[in-house]
């Protein structure tokens, strides 16, 4: 692979990581028990769902090959997603999707941060426009899982339970593969040795002041970034594909 | 409109501690009449104060309710633009929801209240986010034809006398708007699409058709709190005028996109210059309202769940806050 294509395949796996995340949340809409909190959770989706447009535009000018952002989301089947794996787990209870969004933004917040710095002009001022916004989330995101690590003894038990039971899908945003070391070399991409150590301090911080603990479990999972997936995730490719595959062709 | 309970009478009001004089029901009538907008710290009648609350409420409750039927198809949007402009849609109703709250807590009741009276059932929402979303299309014909019957009813609501409801509706007719627009487009793009694509713009208008007339409420003749809420100018136009102006409007926007208004009977009066067009199935509408339509159940199922779910979410925000006011009065 030159270069470019292996920048392509990694814009395109941060589209995925994005466009994922976003769309679980979407599933979330209209079940939120507080309005500010439903609000909060539409708008934060609506920028990742924003950031996977301009991550697969840009992936789609980079290939040449006239594919299109809804061509990545809607016609590509399951392997050729390559998000993590920690953003495609189901929604569960308030406290799981809690926990997902802090666990994800504080890596992707070091590895957007990261991007604003790499060669690439263009990757750096879409990494620049979604750092902003991925910060904000971080900064809500984090706020509850203090409320909810520090609340009530159920509120605590629970936020427990889903750090421990999300643990496992973290290694992998820290393993790095051929693509991420090919776009470290190339283009002065994120180096995730670092960002591992900024990750572990950020959450220590948060896991603390949450009064929570560092899960013990040491297996890490992984699979996402290679196109291997949960089982969960066929089902959010099939209901998110349905219509464009079903009338292929069509413009909507 | 998004407010159609309120030609029932309601229940459990609670007896003013204080007569009202007819000085000052007199001096309140003057205000309105010379266009004053009345404040939240102003004296009001009591019935006028309830009035609002019911209809802000319910409009708040509507706009809640609403963001289901079009959730429905979030995840299933056909396109990342379309999934992004719908996600946008429904959390300006989320952010209406918030606003219209806002505006009815300005009279005195709680947002817990409200809240607690939706889910109780004892508030209405508006009859139309009983019907279900069963294809793409009808998120255009929600677009097109919900959010078009709702601006009618809401411009005109941007000069009610109650200012702090006046207010919001200036802002969220200016997103209303927006989404009514954006609905048309992709009724459009779906008429000029493929014959399957048009077939399903049709069979949208054919089911949402009735259900937006509907939301203008019962006839003038059976509108029994009209009248009042027209003196007080909370309302500006009866439901009929409105549905005629909606009828009038919508059946150009129909032809022109090639489809066909379910209704044998509808025919322009040149004499007139409107659309005449069949009875309303008033039945169906009582139906309805009555909580036995499509959705019903569905949607206060939904809405309750995720009220009790986060129960312990709100106790542990409200714990956590206590600690730390706790902590900084140590």
């Amino acid at each position: 692979m030159t270069p470019e294509q292996h920048l392509t395949a990694y814009i395109l796996r941060l589209g995925d990581n994005a466009l994922v995340l976003g769309q679980r949340m979407l599933e979330l809409v209209a079940a939120y028990p507080e309005l500010e909190e439903e609000l909060a959770n539409a708008n934060f989706a609506l920028d990742y769902i924003g950031q996977a447009r301009m991550f697969y535009s840009y992936a789609g000018e980079l290939e040449g090959a006239g594919r299109s952002e809804d061509d990545f989301a809607y016609f590509r089947p399951e392997h050729e997603f390559k998000n993590l794996l920690l953003v495609e787990q189901p929604n569960g209870h308030f406290g799981d999707t809690i926990v997902r969004q802090v666990l994800f933004d504080v890596y992707y917040l070091g590895l957007l941060e990261a991007l604003t710095r790499c060669s690439d002009q263009r990757l750096a001022e879409i990494a620049a426009r979604a750092e902003k916004e991925v910060r904000y989330h971080l900064r809500h995101s984090a706020q509850w899982l203090v409320r909810l690590g520090d609340g009530t003894e159920e509120s605590h038990r629970k936020a427990q339970r889903s750090l421990d039971g999300l643990w496992r899908f973290t290694g992998e945003m820290f393993a790095a593969d051929a693509l991420d070391e090919a776009v470290l070399a190339s283009f002065g991409g994120p180096n995730l040795a670092d960002i591992a150590a900024d990750w572990q301090k950020d959450i220590s911080t948060i896991v603390d002041e949450a009064t929570l603990s560092i899960p013990q479990e040491t297996h890490m999972a992984s699979g996402g970034k290679q196109g291997m997936h949960t089982e969960h995730f066929g089902y959010l490719v099939a209901e998110m594909q349905s219509l464009p595959r079903t009338y292929p062709g069509a413009t909507w | 409109m998004y407010t159609q309970g309120l030609d029932k009478a309601g229940k459990n009001e609670v007896a003013n501690a204080d007569p009202e004089t007819a000085e000052q029901l007199e001096a309140f009538q003057a205000r309105i009449d010379a266009e004053e907008k009345i404040e939240a710290k102003d004296w009001m009648p009591e019935a006028y104060r309830r009035t609002l609350i019911r209809q802000i409420s319910q409009h708040a409750h509507s706009e809640i309710i609403g963001m289901q039927p079009e959730g429905n198809w979030l995840t299933r949007a056909p396109s990342l633009k379309r999934k992004a402009i719908l996600l946008a849609k429904v959390q300006d109703e989320a952010g209406h929801g918030l606003y219209l709250y806002s505006a009815a807590e300005t009279l005195g009741v709680s947002r817990d209240q409200m809240v607690a009276d939706l889910l109780s059932g004892k508030a209405k929402y508006s009859s139309i986010f009983n019907y279900p979303t069963l294809g793409w299309a009808d998120i255009g014909a929600i677009g097109w034809l919900v959010d078009g019957a709702a601006i009618m009813n809401q411009i005109p609501l941007c000069r009610c006398s109650y200012g702090p409801y006046a207010r919001a509706m200036v802002r969220v007719c200016k997103e209303e708007s927006f989404h009514q627009r954006q609905g048309f487009e992709i009724m459009l793009t779906l008429c000029r699409g493929t014959a399957e694509q048009k077939a399903m713009a049709q069979d949208a208008l054919k089911r949402f058709w009735w259900p937006s007339l509907m939301m203008f409420g019962p006839n003038d003749s059976n509108s029994t709190h009209s009248a009042q809420s027209m003196a007080w100018k909370i309302k500006r136009f009866s439901n009929d005028e409105l549905r005629q102006k909606f009828v009038d409007i919508t059946v150009r926007q129909a032809d022109f996109l090639g489809l066909r208004v379910p209704d044998d009977k509808l025919a322009f009066n040149d004499a007139t210059g409107h659309y005449e067009f069949s009875e309303i199935d008033w039945q169906e509408f009582f139906d309805v309202l009555a909580g036995n339509g499509p959705c019903n159940s569905q949607r206060m199922a939904k809405r309750r769940s995720a009220h009790e779910d986060g129960a312990w979410v709100r106790e542990a925000a409200r714990a956590y806050a206590d600690k730390r006011a706790a902590q900084a009065a140590a």
